[in-house]
């Protein structure tokens, strides 16, 4: 299967990252990294980037790693349509100090959007 | 939520302070006091028997350790709890958890389905922001579903004004006044 994982520096999506790379290390699926500029947080994409390697390089993984540049929803999706992704993997949002679910707006714009199956990780 | 110019300009109270008793539209005797240590096991009861079909962004958990680490951390420190009492049983909760800045919480609150509609909530609600006030909170915002507009209206009613209308969820928030303050 190919996996396309956006990742935008939020909490939620590094979390997302750590699954997925574990995942995919006893799956052997194919995977695709997006780094996304999410305005929602002050993560600098290079920063992002070293980040990514880190996670790769413990797992013993290899992943295409990719900088989307501008909306990160919209690029996502085209993207994933576009290349014949089998999925896109996204963070499952952070939660608020009471503990509510609060789904982010990438997530949001991807599930209303996009004509591929959406997994959110929690 | 962090940003004070999300929150209304004016401010809204004093509201009342527990304990409460009054009689609901049931005619059964409710009490709305501040949530003591020993209310934990009712409280858990009450939340195990919660109907799932009310829950609001994953909370309350429906697993018993997930109430259970759920309860823990918003009874916690700093935060505010109110209960509906009717004879033994926890058949309401109100509750602040406190956010940054100093002063702001986040609210939720949940009544029984069995105690729904009979004024239990509204009662519940004001007496908890009485009781914020008092322990020194003044920005107090929550989130509901944007098509529950029964309660929409209840928050309205109170002083909650819509803060962030973009998101999936309707969030809204409230200024509280001093509780010694005179509204005039």
């Amino acid at each position: 299967m190919k996996l396309l994982l956006g990742i935008g520096g939020s909490d939620d999506s590094i979390r997302a990252l750590e699954r997925t790379v574990a995942r995919v290390a006893e799956t052997g699926d194919d995977l695709t990294v997006a780094i996304l500029r999410n305005p929602a947080t002050e993560a600098d994409p290079e920063g992002i980037e070293r980040r990514v390697q880190d996670v790769l390089d413990d797992a013993g993984m290899r992943a295409t790693v990719r900088h989307l540049d501008g909306d990160p929803g919209s690029r996502l999706v085209e993207l994933a349509e576009g290349d014949g992704y089998d999925r896109i993997v996204l963070g499952g949002g952070e939660t608020s100090p009471m503990g509510k679910i609060k789904l982010g707006g990438i997530a949001e714009f991807v599930l209303l959007n996009s004509h591929i199956s959406v997994t959110l990780v929690r | 939520m962090n940003d004070d110019s999300t929150y209304p300009d004016e401010a809204s109270g004093p509201f009342p302070e527990p304990p409460r008793t009054f009689e609901d539209r049931e005619g059964r005797s409710i009490t709305v006091r501040r949530y003591d240590p020993d209310d934990r096991g009712a409280l858990t009861a009450m939340y195990e028997a919660f109907d799932s079909a009310d829950r609001a962004q994953g909370i309350p958990p429906t697993t018993e350790k997930r109430i259970t680490e759920w309860l823990d951390a918003i009874t916690g420190e700093e935060t505010v709890n109110v209960v509906a009492i009717h004879g033994d049983d926890v058949v309401g909760h109100a509750t602040l958890v406190p956010d940054e800045p100093e002063g702001t919480a986040e609210l939720a609150i949940f009544v029984l389905q069995a105690y729904q509609h009979a004024g239990i909530g509204t009662r519940l609600l004001k007496t908890l922001l009485g009781t914020g006030a008092a322990d020194g909170f003044e920005r107090v915002w929550l989130s509901v579903e944007r098509w529950n507009e029964p309660a929409i209206s209840l928050y309205e009613k109170v002083g909650f004004r819509a803060s962030d209308t973009e998101s999936f969820e309707h969030e809204m928030a409230i200024r509280l006044a001093d509780q010694t303050e005179s509204t005039g």
